[in-house]
């Protein structure tokens, strides 16, 4: 089953931390706590599984070299690719603010827990490296396009949770003095990556 | 503006403000383009004149600015540069672009362009905020060259792509360490390295 | 807009409106405009990439593009390159699935990336037919599927129409150090002499098998990469794919070489 497979390549074997290192910033960071790390886990995977398929039909409809021909036959040669960055960018900063609203009319809770790492969703390397490899997969259709994100973004979650919990035990650790902090968080993030090397060449 | 002021904001990145090691941004991309130094040097150029042309260009039009739209303005002046980059690169540096693909495109969501626009161009003068990102960038850069230096050196015996461990080494049994080429080692790389600069810098140390 | 006050205030509406509308006009012009620019050299980069790719499996390296070029007292530039290619490529066929070659579609610019999605009756497929130090040889672009993304390739064959000649292979994200090396002269050398029909004429493809002891044994099989089992497979998978549909096209040949004969 394709989306089978897709879906399970995002999380564990192209999984948007471990293999591409996207969205590491506001991770690293910050979240020292499991709580929060799921809280951001979720925004993120629900910003990518909107803004990927969205991404996918304006590539495919406008975007792409001949994307145009549905408007008009003449159009047909028209290469708008290299507005790529700006239309992307553009969707995922629109549906972030869209999202901020959402979460600060019904679940304000959430909304405060989460204070600035809402807005910054937007900058998060992961949104954009989401919708900018699956303009280069060549997804065949919607669908794919949608669990290629929802997958990605839960690859993110699972990571960026696995890791807070790791932090958050070894507060009481010894580590040395120079290395507390981000210098451990590196190394533990590396090894990590090392673990889930193991998914690699994985078939479905 | 006194040139000490000019020196510090130019060399502060480098190393006690280091973007990557110190203020934890733009740490992305960095690990993924580190695997030969010719890629990672393209990066960090290009990344040098999106956050120094970006600072420029935003510290110019910073009291014009509707506050509403703050955010997306600062996206636009970024992502129309990094076109303006990806385009330069494909026309006239065909093979490091094909090498960089998707993370030219991710200098965009750099957490250093827009950390930088935020934290300084937006409340200062256009020529100190060009000298601020061409010093983040620098810093930036500088990490990005020792990770890829050793990355590519151990992970597959050259530098620049001219092979660099001797042949005798290889015949004795020495084999490239083919896991430096892989993701994982880099973050261990910029780990150690953290570990070296803070040693050498209590004063960076987390408090408990 | 202005309240009264000196300043405009750039919080209102009407400002962000004028303001929005500036910056964009901006930056479309300028965006469009450096596109402009910058397009004929990057189009002149991909289509470089390919003369030289073809060029190279039937010998012509770049090494030796350049001694040529230096015999001449020039230096090897695009204009060139495509000079070179014109020379040596005497024909550039777009055929169907049967064999036949198709007036007036340009093979140069197929996209093949886009080609292969197509059904196998419905696609064009380029070949380029080179003619070096006396010989001739067909040249088979080729894509597929590698581990973690695409790989593609140009194959040249012997006149014929089964001996490889010389091989070339791109990739976009195989694992440095594993995968990645299929682009390396050494995995290269491995294909060439291999045959991809036996005596009868059937065809075989090429079997790429891990752990090959004496490969020079076999005129079908070759060595695998070690630890790159996924990436070789794709690698034989997308020479036995591609190869196959130009076997209409070869057979034509052969039945009117007999014929003239």
């Amino acid at each position: 089953m394709e989306l089978v497979n897709i879906f399970i390549k995002s999380i564990f074997i192209e999984n948007m931390i471990f293999a591409f290192f996207l969205g590491m910033c506001s991770y690293l960071a910050v979240s020292k706590k499991v709580k929060t790390s799921i809280g951001l886990g979720i925004a993120v995977t629900f910003v990518l599984a909107i803004t990927v398929p969205l991404n996918f039909l304006l590539n495919k409809y406008i975007l792409e070299p001949g994307a145009l021909k549905w408007l008009s036959p003449s159009l047909a040669d028209v290469d708008l690719s290299f507005l790529t960055f700006i239309i992307f960018i553009a969707v995922i900063a629109s549906m972030v603010q869209l999202v901020e609203m959402f979460v600060e009319r019904f679940a304000p809770a959430l909304y405060a827990s989460l204070g600035i790492f809402l807005p910054l969703i937007a900058v998060n390397c992961a949104i954009l490296g989401g919708s900018l490899f699956m303009q280069q997969k060549g997804f065949e259709n919607v669908l794919q396009s949608a669990v290629y994100g929802l997958g990605s973004g839960i690859g993110w979650m699972v990571a960026i949770v696995f890791l807070a919990s790791i932090r958050e035990k070894i507060t009481y650790s010894n580590v040395p003095k120079p290395l507390r902090g981000l210098g451990i968080a590196f190394i533990i993030t590396g090894l990590m990556a090392i673990g889930f090397l193991a998914f690699m060449g994985v078939k479905i | 503006m006194s040139k000490n002021k000019s020196k510090e904001i130019l060399f502060d990145p480098l190393f006690e403000n280091n973007p990557i090691t110190v203020q934890v941004l733009g740490i992305c991309s960095a690990l993924a383009v580190t695997v030969k130094l010719m890629p990672a040097i393209v990066m960090a150029i290009s990344v040098m004149l999106v956050v120094g042309f970006s600072n420029l260009i935003i510290s110019l039009i910073r009291n014009y600015i509707p506050m509403r739209i703050r955010i997306i303005v600062q996206l636009v002046v970024i992502a129309s540069l990094v076109i303006l980059v990806d385009l330069t690169l494909k026309a006239f540096s065909y093979d490091v672009s094909k090498q960089l693909s998707v993370f030219v495109g991710l200098i965009i969501t750099n957490c250093i362009v827009m950390g930088r626009l935020e934290a300084f161009a937006m409340d200062n003068k256009p020529w100190p905020s060009f000298l601020d990102g061409i010093g983040n960038g620098a810093g930036y850069g500088l990490i990005l060259i020792i990770v890829a230096f050793f990355r590519e050196l151990f992970g597959s015996g050259t530098l620049f792509n001219h092979k660099v461990i001797p042949q005798w080494l290889y015949d004795h049994g020495y084999i490239n360490n083919g896991m430096m080429l892989m993701p994982a080692m880099a973050l261990i790389t910029v780990g150690i390295i953290i570990w070296v600069q803070r040693s050498l810098m209590p004063s960076l140390t987390e408090k408990e | 807009m202005s309240e009264g006050k000196p300043k405009f205030d750039r919080n209102s509406n009407a400002y962000t409106i004028v303001f929005t509308i500036i910056l964009i006009s901006v930056v479309a012009v300028v965006l469009a405009g450096s596109y402009k620019f910058f397009k004929p050299y990057y189009d002149k980069n991909v289509r470089q990439e390919k003369m030289t790719d073809i060029l190279y499996t039937v010998g012509l390296d770049k090494a030796k593009l350049e001694q040529v070029a230096k015999t001449k007292g020039l230096s090897l530039s695009y204009a060139l390159i495509q000079q070179y290619f014109d020379q040596y490529v005497k024909k550039q066929l777009a055929l169907n699935d049967k064999g036949e070659v198709l007036k007036d579609v340009n093979a140069f610019d197929i996209n093949l990336k886009s080609e292969i999605k197509k059904d196998p009756h419905k696609q064009v497929y380029p070949l380029y037919i080179v003619e070096y130090q006396g010989k001739t040889y067909y040249v088979i672009p080729m894509y597929g599927k590698g581990l973690w993304d695409d790989i593609w390739g140009y194959v040249a064959l012997e006149s014929d129409m089964n001996t490889i000649h010389g091989i070339k292979f791109g990739h976009k994200s195989e694992t440095p150090g594993l995968g990645a090396n299929i682009t390396e002269k050494w995995f290269e050398k491995r294909f060439i002499g291999k045959k991809l029909f036996d005596e009868q004429g059937n065809f075989t493809g090429i079997d790429v098998v891990k752990n090959l002891r004496n490969p020079e044994k076999y005129s079908h099989k070759t060595d695998a990469i070690s630890g790159a089992t996924l990436t070789s497979n794709g690698v034989e998978n997308m020479i036995n794919e591609r190869v196959k549909h130009y076997i209409p096209f070869f057979k034509k040949i052969k039945n009117s070489n007999h014929v003239e004969k």
